[in-house]
């Protein structure tokens, strides 16, 4: 099918790029300020579904606007794979345009106009690179997204926002300009393009297999948004950031750009047959493994909900790289629609530990008991994005950890059919707890109950992205058909 | 011969000099000379815009007998490799001109004139086709620049012009050695086109390459003759601080490019790894050293260290993408690092001082002032959409295309710039608000923003649609490629 022409995956990227603007402009009058990102997320939204149509039967939308270097384009590309990333990011970025303004109102935050400013120059970056038609244009737009969400992370100002704040641009930045710049320099010099192509740019005549090696993990390390360990620690560490930021960005566009890069580079610079003929995938799907596993086991000592939280996206930004490596095409699948199951309830989860924090301004698992009894619309959504993220039917998780079972006994790995199962119960362990203690622990003596309640603009968002996790265990067929698309 | 762009474009700043003489009053010295430089860049960019990117032929020449008696001539002209850099350098004296505007407030006169007279030797260095015209140009270049650090430098100003001095003499007397070797070897002739197409022997090749290392490699400055340089940063005033690292530095480059690859291409193949070597050794100490500054000038002038590595590191790669990258990224180098020198001098004048420890939060009192300093600071890093990126990956690329381990080696040099770049920035503009004692520094004035703008406009431009400029440079880096390949190697 030939490509559709059109300048639409710009003017997704730059629907976000302009509410920047208007937002610094509108500095003065907030109200109207606050207005400009729920409908920037809307335009977003509907401008990245009138691309759906074409992509859902199996076509692109392309743009290609000038030569940067010989074998390199400024060029977009609204693809299966980058539809998926596109598509979550636009959606939730709707919810957490309001949950926002619900929640930097309520908390009477400082320098607004930064947050929501870099908040939709960091959507304009995320659908920036999803649209990427090549890994010159991706990069521009990771390191953007690097770039502008370093004000949120560092949004508190005070001692622990500017510890935090510079591990996260040191690991950001330092893997970019080590590990990710040397796969560059390298992929173009044996290449002499960076364009992504359907079955890889590179072969393995190019150059000898320890040097594609090389750049492999170049790949893997350099894109740190991924948090495959041991370059997970920044993330953690972003958690100092307030918690529309964590949501959003640190649960769903940051990281899953880390992980779409990742995909990128397997199935579109390497591609499938070459990451197989090196060997790559078992390599890989071990140590991500590794991550999953030991960042559950991390999950499970904290008593922080937001860094419980963290470490969880840690482990289940890993099962994405997992069900890519596996080279399956049920694994693949997989991977891909836990790109959009993994968005749906950890952002979830992330709004109602910013809901708790709001309404009771507390921060740990241990002072929330029976907290439930008070915030039942909170705590009800978060048990049950709590279940997807286990991988309970009927929930966005299951359907996921289901292709991603049947991927890894498809291609023969049991290995990895007891690191699922082995995650699941840690998942389990620290995520049911919550629950248990919120709407069965007994609040400690002296606490009034007067002052605890929820606050609406925060609490309707997080219940549509809860019952958007149910919806997308339904009907899963969305996702499903891109996933295939890709793995076509 | 067609119309004199040339040396138009040369006598345009001499004869404003001349012209300053008999000026009285600070400010029509200053608006006369910004004219001057506005009028030259006019002419460079026509000199651009006429520039036939198809040919690698020196285009726009001009040759008129000087000292018949000995060969010399008066002879003109650019191709791919020097063009850019003739409009480099009236971009950056119109900057120039700006950033002393109130900085220089003693001698304005002297002090633009000799800026103007700098200007005229370094474009006639850029386009000079005679080894005789260019070697007058680059070793009168020394007498405005010892003087403008010398006489409006800072503290140390003596001791800084001193050292700059004499570490570019001693250069500039094995470049003459060099020189007259090769007139007689070559068939007693200065025509530098007529050099190029000499095949010397090797021993000669050899020892000519090191008389022209010394003597470029002092320029550059490449590791260990880099040691002036960090002085001569601190001391000079801003416009000389942009001279020094937009122009100058450059000239060493050039020098391998005009000299050393077309005219011992035998001794270049030969020597290259170990060039290579030497560059990627400058791009990582040159780092480490930046790394170790709290002087935001000393950052800096360490950086260029750093960076012109990367320069010669593609040079020596000795392919078409290390070429061009280093070329564009010679070009990047000075927005850039100009730039920068000039952000450093805007914020010097506030505060008197430049020691990184003593700011904080500058970007709560000056926005505009900090936010162009992000995009300067993360276009010296290399970030992707910034100028110096697409050089630094055409570099790299060269680099890891002729020798891996060293390509390797300036990554870390690269990583190292990320380290020390993004840390000075979140020291000075980030945090609590705090500055030195004294009044709150203003944020930039439009005379400042004028002078800001058009770099960052190059910044961006180059970082997204370096398409323009590559064509400029591809034509001559290939052809210059051949004949160092082919006559290299066929001896």
């Amino acid at each position: 099918m030939d490509p559709v022409l059109s300048i639409r995956p710009l003017i997704a990227i730059a629907i976000a790029g302009l509410a920047a603007l208007a937002i610094l402009v509108l500095h003065k009058r907030e109200k109207l300020r606050d207005l400009v990102s729920p409908v920037a997320a809307l335009a977003m939204f509907v401008t990245v579904m009138s691309m759906a149509p074409t992509v859902l039967s199996g076509g692109t939308v392309e743009l290609r606007l000038f030569e940067i270097l010989p074998g390199v384009d400024f060029a977009f590309r609204a693809d299966a794979l980058g539809m998926v990333f596109a598509t979550v990011s636009s959606l939730l970025w709707i919810m957490a345009a309001f949950y926002s303004i619900g929640y930097m109102r309520h908390l009477h935050e400082h320098a607004q106009t930064r947050f929501f400013a870099c908040f939709a120059t960091s959507l304009a970056a995320a659908v920036g690179g999803a649209f990427a038609a090549n890994l010159f244009t991706l990069v521009i737009f990771y390191e953007l997204l690097s770039l502008v969400t370093y004000p949120l992370v560092y949004h508190h100002e005070d001692e622990e926002a500017w510890k935090g704040s510079r591990k996260y641009l040191v690991y950001l930045m330092g893997a970019s300009k080590s590990a990710l710049l040397a796969a560059l320099a390298l992929t173009y010099q044996i290449a002499g393009s960076l364009d992504f192509l359907a079955g890889g740019l590179l072969s393995a005549d190019d150059a000898s297999a320890a040097l594609l090696t090389v750049v492999y993990f170049c790949y893997l390390f350099g894109f740190a948004k991924a948090a495959v360990m041991p370059l997970h620690a920044w993330l953690p560490a972003a958690m100092v950031a307030p918690t529309p930021v964590s949501a959003l960005l640190h649960a769903v566009a940051v990281v899953k750009m880390g992980v779409f890069c990742v995909l990128r580079v397997v199935f579109h610079v390497f591609g499938v047959g070459l990451v197989g003929e090196l060997g790559l995938g078992i390599a890989t799907a071990y140590l991500v493994s590794f991550t999953i596993v030991v960042a559950s086991v991390y999950a499970l000592t904290r008593d922080d909900l937001k860094a419980r939280l963290a470490y969880s996206t840690v482990s289940q930004l890993s099962y994405i790289v997992l069900g890519a490596v596996l080279l399956s095409p049920i694994a693949i699948t997989g991977g891909i629609i836990h790109i959009a199951a993994h968005a749906f309830s950890k952002i979830t989860l992330f709004f109602c530990a910013g809901s708790i924090y709001c309404a009771s301004g507390k921060r740990n698992i241990s002072d929330m008991a029976g907290i439930g009894r008070r915030l039942p619309w909170t705590m009800g959504a978060f048990f049950v994005a709590s279940l997807s993220m286990i991988g309970v039917p009927p929930t966005a998780g299951f359907v996921s950890k289901w292709y991603l079972a049947q991927g890894s006994v498809q291609a023969g790995e049991m290995a990895f059919l007891a690191v699922l199962l082995v995650s699941s119960v840690l998942n389990a362990a620290y995520f049911l707890p919550v629950s248990y203690v919120a709407f069965f622990g007994e609040a400690a003596a002296g606490e009034g109950s007067a002052r605890v309640r929820e606050i609406p603009l925060v609490t309707i968002p997080l219940v549509v992205t809860a019952i958007l996790s149910v919806l997308m265990g339904i009907f899963p067929g969305y996702f499903l058909t891109l996933a295939e698309g890709v793995v076509r | 011969m067609g119309f004199p762009l040339l040396s138009l474009i040369i006598l345009t700043p001499a004869a404003g000099a001349a012209v300053l003489i008999f000026l009285r009053g600070d400010d029509a010295v200053r608006w006369t000379a910004l004219g001057v430089t506005l009028v030259d860049l006019a002419l460079t960019v026509v000199l651009l815009a006429g520039f036939d990117t198809a040919t690698h032929e020196m285009q726009f020449t001009e040759a008129r007998p000087w000292v018949p008696a000995l060969g010399i001539t008066y002879a003109l002209g650019v191709d791919g490799i020097s063009a850019l850099f003739v409009f480099l350098t009236a971009l950056l004296g119109s900057v120039s001109v700006l950033a002393s505007w109130v900085a220089i407030d003693r001698r304005v006169k002297a002090f633009m004139i000799s800026l103007l007279a700098m200007q005229a030797l370094m474009l006639g260095v850029f386009s000079a086709l005679d080894m005789f015209l260019f070697y007058v140009c680059w070793e009168a270049m020394l007498i405005p620049m010892y003087l403008i650090i010398g006489v409006w430098g800072g503290e140390g100003r003596v001791y800084a012009a001193f050292k700059f001095f004499l570490y570019t003499l001693a250069g500039s007397l094995l470049f003459l050695v060099g020189v007259i070797v090769l007139y007689f070897q070559g068939g007693e002739t200065f025509d530098m086109l007529a050099l190029m197409q000499q095949d010397l022997p090797f021993e000669v090749q050899s020892w000519l390459f090191f008389a022209f290392l010394v003597a470029f490699a002092v320029k550059v400055p490449m590791v260990p003759v880099h040691t002036w340089l960090p002085d001569a940063h601190v001391q000079a005033p801003t416009a000389g601080s942009i001279i020094l690292a937009g122009v100058l530095l450059k000239m060493g480059a050039y020098g391998f490019l005009r000299f050393s690859l077309p005219m011992l291409p035998e001794a270049t193949l030969y020597y290259s790894t170990l060039m290579l070597a030497i560059s990627a050794l400058a791009i990582v100490y040159g780092g480490f050293l930046a790394l170790a500054q709290d002087d935001l000038k000393k950052l800096v002038a360490y950086s260029s260290i750093s960076h012109m590595g990367f320069v010669t590191l593609g040079i020596f790669a000795l392919n078409a993408r290390g070429l061009e990258g280093s070329i564009l990224q010679m070009f990047n180098h000075g927005i850039t690092t100009g730039a920068l020198f000039l952000f450093v001098g805007l914020i010097y004048e506030r505060t008197h001082t430049r020691s990184i420890a003593e700011y904080g939060g500058l970007m709560k009192v000056a926005p505009v002032y900090t936010a162009f300093l992000a995009l300067f600071t993360l276009s010296s890093m290399a970030l992707p959409g910034t100028n110096a990126f697409v050089g630094e990956l055409l570099v790299l690329s060269g680099a890891f295309g002729a020798n891996l381990a060293f390509g390797a080696v300036a990554i870390l040099g690269a990583t190292l710039s990320a380290a020390y770049l993004l840390g000075m920035y979140r020291k000075v503009a980030l945090g609590p608000i705090r500055v030195h004692a004294g009044p709150t520094p203003r944020d930039v004035n439009a005379r400042e923003l004028a002078a800001i703008l058009p770099l960052a406009a190059f910044v961006l431009w180059v970082g997204l649609y370096p398409k323009p400029f590559l064509d400029i440079i591809d034509t001559s880096v290939t052809h210059l490629l051949v004949e160092v390949q082919s006559r290299g190697r066929s001896q």
